[in-house]
């Protein structure tokens, strides 16, 4: 029974060094195929509408609400020390250092991330993967490479679009709703957000969220085992390993950033 | 074996020499010699499971031998590198059981994919090489139909003018007549001879369709259980006396080839009941 139980964790154990070996010789030959994809920039452009538009809309709705929600907590806390008109400064840095790469990963990772790995799942079950390897075209360069590349470029253009949205949101309700000065608002956030350490951390964050969450979500499809149920399983393993993927990494990349200030 | 109907090394296109090839521990190939002869229509016929499609394969360089050479063209497959292999496969056409088009494509640029990946012809080129397979499959009308709306003997045919979209050296078909009626059967019979004899290709038919497959191959070969068991000219083997070979031209239920997957006794495993397994 024990001894079963012992045999058991070390296969487990194997059996994840070794997808963590496969996870790694598949990025290396998707990149490989990085330099062809650019030289045929409409194979990049298609996947990027693609995956760019699935979340667009989701991504923008929800910075709002996000945004809105925050300058409506923020008011409360603030309004007790007299400090409401730093409403501004509190939305901009929760959203821009935080919450903007985070929940914009987390939310990519279930739209996007999911429908990537379903689609290259299903090209694997149905042959398609195997069937251009006959016809001399490598599916890591032709189908994985562009789209690989699509979610990295995307991710931090839909956390900008995240984040902007936010700070709008938090406007609304912050200036327009609860009466905090206008001028005020802006001013100050202007004065204490800070290019290099703020912003420029939050784009690094998200660009990592960015090559780790499509990472997992091509893997996942191209590492599919060839059935519906294999197709299902790889789909929730890529928002699940997606979300501990982002949360972890975020503190991590949070400590190495704002650690010793 | 063989060594009457040898050809002599040239005329042999690919060559399998005691290829042995094994998923786990379920032996598939157990030491086979084949001689594919170039120009000729060659079948590999062996009852389902027998690993016909990984025989494909292997030729193909998708899965590697444990054992064995494999050569094609007078390359030994397995050891080429990553850029030969895809040189060599530009020149060797496949066609999926399944058909194995691309679900996000229509008809029309399943059959141009390989031509926009392989050339820099211009478009109206392509269109014309793209109809012109269309119309040898009997199906330039269907070139704005997704894939989706093909059915299973419409989308082989689809697979069939994309993969003769390169002009290749040799074609591999697998199982081509499933799925067709009588009348796209007689006439992918027809054309498959006609695609061998007016391009020069070799042909390798994988099938079960004893009658249609023995019909238009020059020669065959029949495996089962990991082993040539017979092989010859379709009237050699029509008179054979291997049992073997017998039972599967004449599709007989009863002899040495089994219809089964290799299980334990059959009354045991019934009985064993009360342990699930
Ligand atoms: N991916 C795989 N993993 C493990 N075993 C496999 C796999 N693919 C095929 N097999 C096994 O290999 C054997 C041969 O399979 P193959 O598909 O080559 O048979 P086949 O001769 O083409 O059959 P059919 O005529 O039904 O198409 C089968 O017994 C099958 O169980
Ligand atoms: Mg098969």
């Amino acid at each position: 029974m024990m001894l079963e139980w012992v045999r058991q964790l070390g296969r487990s154990g194997i059996d994840f060094f070794e997808k963590l070996g496969r996870g790694h010789l598949f990025l290396v030959k998707t990149l490989a195929g990085v330099p062809e994809v650019l030289a045929r920039p409409r194979l990049l452009i298609a996947q990027l509408l693609s995956v760019g538009v699935l979340s667009f809309m989701l991504i923008a709705i929800s910075g709002l609400f996000v945004g809105m929600v925050l300058a409506l907590q923020g008011y409360n806390t603030l309004v007790d020390f007299g400090a409401e008109e730093s409403l501004g400064v509190v939305v901009a840095l929760s959203i821009v250092r935080e919450l903007g790469p985070v929940v914009t990963a987390l939310l990519f990772a279930g739209r996007a991330g999911s429908a990537l790995t379903a689609e290259i799942g299903l090209m694997k079950a149905t042959e398609q993967l195997s069937g251009m390897e006959m016809m001399a075209v490598d599916p890591l360069h032709r189908v994985i490479a562009p789209r690989f590349l699509a979610g990295v470029i995307s991710m931090p253009l839909l956390a900008a679009i995240f984040s902007a949205v936010g700070i709008w949101g938090g406007y609304f309700v912050g200036v327009g709703l609860l009466g905090v000065d206008e001028g005020a608002y802006w001013s100050q956030m202007q004065d204490k957000v800070d290019f290099l350490d703020d912003i420029l951390n939050g784009v690094i964050k998200s660009a990592v969220f960015g090559v780790v969450t499509t990472w997992i979500a091509v893997f996942e499809g191209y590492d599919t085992i060839p059935t519906s149920e294999g197709v299902s399983r790889a789909t929730t393993r890529t928002v699940v390993h997606s979300a501990f993927a982002v949360l972890g990494l975020d503190f991590v990349l949070t400590a190495l950033m704002f650690g010793d200030s | 074996m063989a060594e009457a109907a040898n050809p002599s090394q040239s005329d042999v296109l690919v060559r399998i020499r005691d290829l042995h090839f094994s998923r786990g521990e379920h032996m598939i190939f157990d030491g086979i010699d084949l001689d594919i002869p170039r120009g000729k229509i060659t079948a590999i016929m062996g009852p389902s499971g027998t690993g016909k499609t990984t025989l494909l394969r292997l030729i193909g360089g998708q899965l590697y031998p444990d054992r064995g050479s494999v050569q094609v063209d007078g390359e030994e497959v397995p050891s080429l590198r990553r850029g030969e292999l895809y040189e060599l496969r530009k020149r060797m056409g496949m066609l999926f059981q399944s058909g194995a088009l691309l679900t996000d494509l229509d008809v029309y640029d399943n059959v141009a994919f390989p031509l926009r990946e392989h050339t820099a012809l211009p478009e109206s080129m392509i269109r014309d090489l793209v109809l012109m397979k269309l119309q040898a499959v009997g199906l330039r009308g269907a070139r704005h139909l997704m894939p989706s709306e093909l059915s299973g003997g419409m989308a082989r045919r689809v697979a069939l003018a994309r993969a003769i979209a390169l002009d290749p050296m040799m074609i591999m078909y697998d199982e081509p007549f499933t799925g067709q009626d009588p009348i796209s059967m007689g006439a992918l019979v027809q054309l498959i001879r006609l695609l061998n004899d007016a391009l020069g290709l070799t042909s390798i038919i994988v099938s079960h369709d004893v009658q249609e497959t023995a019909a238009i191959s020059d020669y065959i070969y029949v495996i089962s259980r990991g082993k040539v068991v017979g092989h010859g000219t379709p009237d050699a083997l029509d008179k054979t006396d291997s049992e073997w070979v017998r039972q599967f031209m004449l599709g007989l239920p009863d002899g040495p080839v089994p219809f089964h997957y290799p299980a334990p006794d059959y009354r045991e495993d019934l009985l064993q009941g009360g342990e699930a397994g």
